[in-house]
């Protein structure tokens, strides 16, 4: 076994070998650019582009022409939001979202705001699930998106995507969602689930960082997005700019091995991380967060309380994971997310994500599993915090310091 | 962010960490931080009546490794120290000798807080004054 040990999936993931292989000869030797129609360079960058659409088209259900390259999940996530609200101007200037989104969905919707848009962030309940019934009642008549991710990258809770999609084309509203950590992951169909725009990336499934895509239906309805940068009218006219072809190729391959795989893969994972999660819910006062049944199988955030997260990072120094501890960022606030749950700051400052991939083995739980339940330990024998809850004190009655 | 090596040893080998009787007379117990803010330290210092020197002291931090390295050296330099030397470790000294970095002087600054609070509590268990001039950097 090698260290340190990667769980920190949701971040990114490992080239896989495999991807890495067939993109190569698109750095030194098929170099031509896509849109050079006149020449074989050219021809031969755009056989290898269409084959990847095509390939990144079945894994969801699409047809290849709806696929539009960018640059990864961010830029999709912007574009769609963004695309949609100069496009549907005249139709109106409704969104809704989710307080637990990410930022490049939660910012690019501030961003709206500022222009004019109406936003309604809704709140997810103590499982970080949102109800199909609250979208229904935030739908007014000048509603034009419904955006709501499908698996959450801190929590890996699943939203109930398919009644949201059919829910939203029974109204006449557009559907976005950002499934940046679940394809590859589960079985994502965009007509099953009726979605009208989907965001995700290569990255996040043994892919290469820098390229991504954003899924705009063609059909039923007809959707079209504006484009936030000008250019020479690539992909459609909805994103200029030269195609990052060798990028395109391991985002293709990735998607194929993905749809292989992903099936035998889920069940291994999930089977992982059950034993992960139940070892170090042995300790005492641990709890999961977020819904455990609504979940992608790679992910789990587990809370240790009266253990700070970033000291308990320090002490699993050879396991990649990440915290929802504020001190793990630079604005000193804990997760968004968990706090979004109703989650007290201090079991946010309490809690480290776990995410496993494709090249996470069994050794490596075990380890994982005797690292930190080693750490919690310790560090418990050295919080106040603890000791005061052993000696049965509130720590809601203590009058603290804040500083 | 990496952590310096005199960080990394206090988190690895954190000296004096413990609990002293509270309710003794010569027991001076220093509460701060609150679990929202993620750092809590709590320092206690046992000091003879007779002479006014810290013959031991204890902490136990719920933190950050830069907040467990900042109590656990604070305790080191408290031993042999009067109160009155006690009083003069500033968060600077401490922010020096375990090189942190601008994102953790929050850390020291709770351990001098720490220490002026555990020197506060002993001595109105003296049956003195309070100090006044309580040091603030929030």
């Amino acid at each position: 076994m090698k260290l340190p040990i990667y769980l920190d999936n949701n971040a990114t993931t490992q080239l896989d070998h495999r991807v890495f292989e067939v993109m190569t000869p698109f750095f030194l030797e098929n170099y031509g650019n896509a849109a050079s129609k006149s020449h074989a360079f050219g021809w031969k960058a755009e056989e290898a582009v269409d084959y990847a659409r095509e390939q990144i088209a079945t894994l969801i259900g699409a047809n290849e022409k709806e696929i539009i390259f960018t640059s990864g999940a961010t830029e999709s996530n912007n574009l769609a939001i963004k695309g949609v609200y100069e496009m549907y101007a005249a139709k109106g200037n409704h969104f809704i979202t989710v307080s637990t989104e990410h930022k490049a969905v939660l910012d690019a919707c501030k961003h709206l705001e500022k222009l004019g848009a109406e936003i309604t962030y809704l709140q997810v309940g103590g499982d970080g699930l949102i109800k199909v019934e609250q979208i229904e009642e935030a739908i007014k008549p000048n509603t034009v998106l419904v955006s709501v991710m499908y698996g959450n990258n801190e929590l890996g809770v699943i939203q109930p995507i398919r009644e949201i999609g059919k829910l939203c084309n029974g109204k006449g509203v557009l559907f976005h969602t950002d499934a940046t950590q679940t394809v590859g992951k589960i079985h994502v169909d965009v007509l099953a689930d009726n979605i009208d725009l989907m965001s995700f990336t290569a990255h996040k499934m043994y892919g290469p960082k820098g390229v991504g895509a954003l899924y705009v239906r063609r059909k039923n309805p007809r959707v079209k997005v504006t484009a936030q940068m000008d250019g020479g009218g690539h992909e459609r006219g909805m994103r200029s700019g030269t195609l990052n072809v060798t990028g395109i190729v391991g985002f293709g391959k990735a998607c194929e091995l993905a749809r292989l795989e992903m099936e035998s893969e889920a069940k291994r994972l999930s089977q992982l991380r059950d034993k992960l999660e139940n070892a170090l819910l042995k300790l005492e006062e641990s709890y999961v967060n977020g819904s455990a049944e609504h979940r992608l199988p790679h992910t789990t955030n587990i809370s240790f309380k009266y253990v700070e997260g970033e000291g308990l990072m320090m002490g699993i120094k050879d396991i990649a994971v990440s915290s929802g501890s504020a001190c793990t960022s630079a604005s000193l606030e804990p997760s968004y997310v968990l706090k979004n749950l109703g989650l007290d700051d201090e079991l946010a400052h309490s809690s480290l994500r776990f995410g496993l991939g494709r090249f996470t083995t069994e050794e490596e739980i075990d380890y994982t599993i005797h690292c930190v339940t080693e750490a919690v330990n310790k560090l418990r024998d050295m919080s106040p915090l603890w000791e005061m809850f052993k000696e049965g004190i509130d720590l809601k009655s203590v009058q603290w310091s804040e500083h | 962010m990496a952590y310096s090596d005199k960080v990394v040893d206090h988190y690895t080998n954190p000296r004096n960490i413990g609990t002293l009787d509270k309710s003794s007379k010569t027991v001076g117990t220093g509460l701060v931080g609150a679990p929202e803010c993620g750092d809590v330290m709590r320092l206690q210092i046992q000091v003879n009546d007779v002479t006014g020197m810290i013959e031991d002291a204890k902490f136990k931090t719920f933190g950050c490794g830069s907040a467990i390295a900042s109590s656990s050296l604070a305790t080191e330099w408290l031993k042999g120290k009067t109160i009155d030397q006690a009083l003069e470790i500033d968060n600077m000294d401490i922010v020096e000798e375990l090189a942190l970095p601008p994102v953790k002087i929050h850390c020291s600054v709770l351990a001098e807080d720490a220490i002026r609070s555990a020197i506060n509590d002993y001595r109105i268990k003296q049956g003195l004054e309070p100090l006044v001039a309580e040091k603030s950097h929030h």
